[in-house]
């Protein structure tokens, strides 16, 4: 600067000097100072929303109060699924004073395990001032109580009450409603809901409980909390209740489903009963099932693989995922469509107990064969040769028309969470799916149930439904509404009193199925047997004598099945029952009889029951206990013997 | 002077508008120590409240000091502090552990603070003493240096870098006012900043965080940028007007760290908002402009660099905190002046508002004698 070049400095200049530079530095902090206000009204003015949108979720805690979950109730109202308060007891880090005394005298009175606790203390050490750890959920109330009483002497102990599902029939309406758990990452990843990790909330996994899940789950409640950055609570500032989920009405008559899973006893199999009025359906087991319950609390991993690796599959449900092939239950039905297309019941077929088409042998059931049969006597005999003889002159596309017509090969609307719905199989299928001509030999395979075709069992039971009623019913899980109304089945009333009367005979004509006969005085049942083959007999099998079941590994056994409607004369129930590889030791007829006559004698059928189940080494929670104690005493030689209170607690 | 009247006359002269603006400064910080306390005088409120009492009578009793005292004063206050300065990082050394105050009984005497106005009074010493020709050679530059240098290193050994920061500026301000080339200054700058990567990588763990999470608040927003985060949500959500007295909940709640000490301002925005903010600010600023006028106003040389030294001395302590706060400097531990609870900053603020009354009563003075 030149006022500074190589003049001399005097006391007067060095006075000017400051005046300037005072100057220049009082208004350097004037602007410091505007600079200062100036960032202040930017963060308290522009920015003032943003930062009290902070403020606030700083002071704020809200946590979320999950809803109770709906209830499933049978058609009358009877409890499926419910709430049952379980008692917890959970730990407030804060209050905790001696954290190692604390835990050992609740892993004395909780029975705790080792492996229990070493959660614990990992949550405690990840956990934040009055963010509750959890110690224990679905506590008996005698350990509840162990710790309710000494409260004094465990500082940050918090006892509580929580909901958890409840299904009172157990297995019985296991495959039905499925269960419930805590939500999977992957639900949260997709739902992004809070409500899904809060602590205790679960989530329909299976069967109804998830596909209602929209209608159980209902609303969450709030509580808001004003807390320090320490996570201490200062005062609640509004509590919004939860919501319970809505109630679901099922069609079930609960009674009936537990009856009809306890009457499949030991078999693996199902059973599907319709309302023949509405197509509502009133059971539908699979047996052997898994106890929703055990499931909702989480299953241990014993549990887990005892039913994985059972050859019964407890873990399928049958009725809608089981397919089989119908056997002879389509004999009532092909009869049918015999008739729509002009066969005469009087018509004769001379059976010999063996059809050749081409080079091709097809047995009849009966190794003699039946002699001369008409349709009445082939389908109460169940006769094999007249349905290849009648199928092949009709050519199957019209038998497959009928078969869809009463409802195989159907995929149901309703609430369940998966359907295999099988094949009816005719010319075009084959093309489209083989690229190969439909054969005589797929017509006569066809015709007796066998080959392509594959059925569920809520299909037979549909099938049952739709002769016997004569209406085209679509079965209905729910009972939320009026059941819409259904067409009529596009067959003569004759030709449907034919085969009623037909499938009459087959239980009450000495037919087939007398062992389905109705012990119900004054009410007859009509029905069909049938026996799936589930292997190739060969040629040399003939010769020597066909394997008796007993003989055959439990997979290669044949399947029992029988589809049918009571009363005879105005059909009220239609039911379906398929045994797997049963063979012909344990037949479904009287299974099916003793389901149907419970809704017409309860006490007399549950008498029957009873005395059945003695028989079979007690109920179903009984079986299934011993069962699991069998597993775990194999799998674990060396464990001690588990607690008998464990087992009269089912 | 007018005729006698009722008021004795060295009353009279007390400049009054002045001690209203400190009072009403700290009543006001008062006030807010009561809400931070959670609606209590105590623990802060009312010991801070005894202090500055105590304060403002050591300040008038400064003020009657005359020029003269100060100037003669300036040299062997400044080696007593030095020297003070050394035994405290002695103690440090032998305790084993980094220490900024020694205990007296029943003070805990902090001499960095005292170095403060010491800086200043003897440089302004220093560039009396130097004859005016003397002022472009280095014999005006080093020495000058080397007394900002050894105060300034040995209390950033402590380690207290607001305060080592606060000496240096403060020396630097005294020299610029004594009329040094500005090219010096301009050079300065230029190296400061091209050494900083220098002392970056010099600094202490935690000093070089403090000035990472200042570059970057969000980065850490639980850990070391917890303080910032907070104490920017704390005055951002006061808005216009604040949440109102006792409503805070930034501070109530525990959220805002060191809300009655060195975040004091922004537990005050929080419930007086902008308005309570310039209210400060501006009642500051008053504070340092009557500083700098003072300066402006003294006639003799000494007096003249000493007070506007002095009051640039109490505006960096209200610069740096305000900055700090607002997240427009790391936190280096500077606090409010006079709100902040806490004697030291008050002690110091006050010795500089006497030092500076007493050097104002000069030329009026001289004007009448």
């Amino acid at each position: 600067m030149k006022l500074f070049g190589k003049r001399v400095i005097t006391d007067a200049t060095q006075g000017f000097v400051f005046t300037r530079r005072a100057l220049v530095l009082g208004a350097a902090q004037g602007g410091v100072g505007l600079l200062l206000a100036g960032r202040m009204a930017w963060l308290s003015v522009v920015e003032n929303e943003r930062y009290s949108l902070l403020s606030e979720s700083n002071r704020v805690n809200l946590t979320l109060v999950p809803p109770r979950r709906g209830w499933i109730v049978d058609r009358t109202g009877k409890p499926i699924a419910i709430n049952r308060t379980d008692f917890r007891v959970d730990l407030i880090p804060e209050r905790l004073t001696d954290r190692d005394k604390t835990l050992a005298a609740v892993q004395r009175l909780l029975a705790l395990s080792d492996d229990e606790m070493q959660r614990i203390r990992e949550e405690l050490d990840g956990a934040a001032g009055f963010q509750p750890v959890q110690i224990a959920e679905n506590l008996d109330w005698n350990r509840y109580a162990a710790v309710s009483v000494r409260l004094n002497d465990l500082p940050g102990i918090m006892p509580g009450r929580g909901f958890s599902r409840f299904y009172p029939d157990g297995a019985a309406v296991g495959h039905l409603v499925g269960y419930v758990g805590p939500a999977s990452a992957a639900e949260y990843e997709k739902a992004k809901d809070p409500l899904l990790i809060t602590p205790g909330f679960k989530v329909g996994k299976e069967g109804l409980e998830k596909t209602l899940e929209p209608a159980l789950r209902g609303k969450p409640g709030a509580k808001r909390v004003e807390v320090t950055a320490h996570g201490k609570i200062v005062r609640e500032l509004t509590t919004r209740p939860d919501i319970s989920g809505g109630t679901v009405r099922l069609t079930i008559d609960a009674g009936l489903q537990a009856y009809a899973a306890r009457r499949l006893g030991t078999a693996s199999g199902s059973v599907v009963v319709i309302d023949c009025a509405n197509g509502d359906i009133l059971a539908m087991a699979s047996m052997p099932a898994y106890d929703p319950n055990s499931f909702s609390d989480g299953i241990s991993h014993d549990e887990w693989d005892m039913l994985s690796q059972d050859d019964h599959l407890p873990l399928l449900n049958k009725v809608l995922q089981g397919l089989y092939p119908p056997g002879s239950t389509v004999k009532p039905m092909n009869a049918l469509a015999l008739l729509e297309a002009g066969v005469g019941p009087q018509e004769t077929v001379l059976c010999t107990g063996a059809y050749r088409v081409g080079s091709g042998l097809f047995h009849c059931h009966k190794r003699g064969g039946h002699g001369m049969v008409d349709m009445r006597r082939a389908v109460a005999q169940s006769c094999d040769v007249y349905f290849y003889h009648m199928a092949r002159r009709l050519g199957y596309d019209p038998i497959a028309r009928m078969a869809r017509l009463v409802g195989l090969g159907e995929r149901y609307d309703l609430p369940v969470a998966s359907q295999r719905y099988g094949t009816v199989p005719d010319s075009a299928w084959k093309k489209a799916k083989y690229n190969r001509d439909w054969t005589a030999a797929d017509t006569v395979n066809a015709s007796i149930g066998q080959g392509y075709m594959l059925t569920n069992p809520l299909q037979l039971a549909v099938m049952a439904a739709r002769i016997g009623s004569g209406r085209m019913f679509a079965p209905r899980l729910l009972a939320t509404s009026a059941p819409p109304a259904a067409a009529t089945l596009p067959v003569p009333a004759e030709h449907l009193a034919i085969v009623h009367d037909a499938m009459d005979a087959v239980v009450n004509g000495g037919g087939t199925g007398g062992r389905a006969r109705l012990q119900v005085p004054g009410v007859l049942m009509a029905g069909k047997t049938g026996t799936a083959q589930v292997r190739r007999i060969t040629l040399a099998e003939r010769r020597t004598g066909v394997l008796g079941d007993a003989a055959l590994p439990f997979r290669l056994r044949d399947h029992s099945l029988f589809i049918g409607f009571a009363p005879a004369d105005v059909p009220r129930y239609a039911v379906s029952c398929i045994l797997e590889h049963s063979g012909h030791i344990v037949t479904a007829a009287p299974i099916a009889s003793d389901v149907v006559s419970y809704l017409f004698d309860k006490d007399k059928a549950l008498a029957r029951l009873e005395r059945l189940e003695a028989e079979w080494g007690g109920t179903i929670a009984q079986r299934m206990a011993a069962q699991a104690r069998a597993f775990r005493a194999a799998r674990h030689p060396a464990a001690a013997v588990p607690d008998p209170a464990e087992e009269d607690a089912r | 002077m007018s005729g006698p009247g009722i008021v004795p006359a060295p009353l009279k002269q007390l400049p009054w508008k002045l001690l209203l603006l400190v009072v009403a400064i700290t009543g006001f910080g008062l006030a807010v120590l009561y809400s931070a306390a959670g609606g209590h005088m105590k623990p802060w409120a009312i010991s801070q409240g005894v202090r500055f009492l105590l304060f403002l009578i050591v300040a008038i009793a400064l003020s009657r000091l005359r020029e003269e005292f100060w100037k003669q004063t300036a040299f062997p206050t400044y080696v007593v502090v030095v020297v003070l300065l050394a035994v405290v990082e002695l103690i440090g050394k032998v305790s084993g552990g980094s220490q900024r105050w020694m205990e007296l009984g029943i003070v805990r005497l902090q001499p960095s603070e005292f170095m403060k106005p010491a800086i200043v009074l003897a440089l302004a010493r220093f560039y009396t003493l130097l004859p005016a020709t003397e002022l472009r050679s280095m014999h005006a530059i080093w020495p000058a240096a080397a007394m900002i240098a050894v105060p300034a290193g040995l209390v950033l050994l402590q380690p207290d870098l607001g305060t080592a920061t606060m000496i240096v500026v403060g020396g630097i301000t005294v020299m610029f006012l004594a009329g040094l080339p500005l090219r010096l200054f301009v050079a300065g700058a230029a190296t400061l900043a091209a050494s900083l990567p220098i002392a970056f990588s010099m600094m202490h763990d935690y000093q070089r965080n403090r000035v990472l999470i200042f570059l970057n608040p969000e980065s850490d927003p639980l850990g070391t940028g917890y303080h910032i985060s907070q104490s920017k949500i704390a005055i951002g959500s006061g808005g216009l007007f604040g949440k109102g007295f006792l409503n805070g909940t930034q501070s109530h709640l525990d959220y805002l760290p060191e809300g009655h000490t060195d975040f004091v301002f922004a537990t005050m925005a929080e419930e007086w908002g902008l308005l309570g903010g310039l209210f400060l600010i501006g009642a500051f600023m008053l504070l340092v402009n009557w500083g700098v006028r003072v300066g402006l106003r003294a006639e003799s040389r000494f007096a003249r660099l000493a007070a506007a030294g002095l009051a640039t001395t109490i505006f960096f302590y209200v610069a740096i905190n305000l900055m700090m706060v607002m997240g427009l400097a790391p936190v280096v531990g500077i606090p409010l002046p006079l709100v902040s609870f806490g004697g030291s900053a008050m002690m110091t603020v006050m010795i500089c508002v006497g030092i500076l009354m007493s050097l104002d009563r000069q030329p009026r003075r001289g004007r009448i004698g």
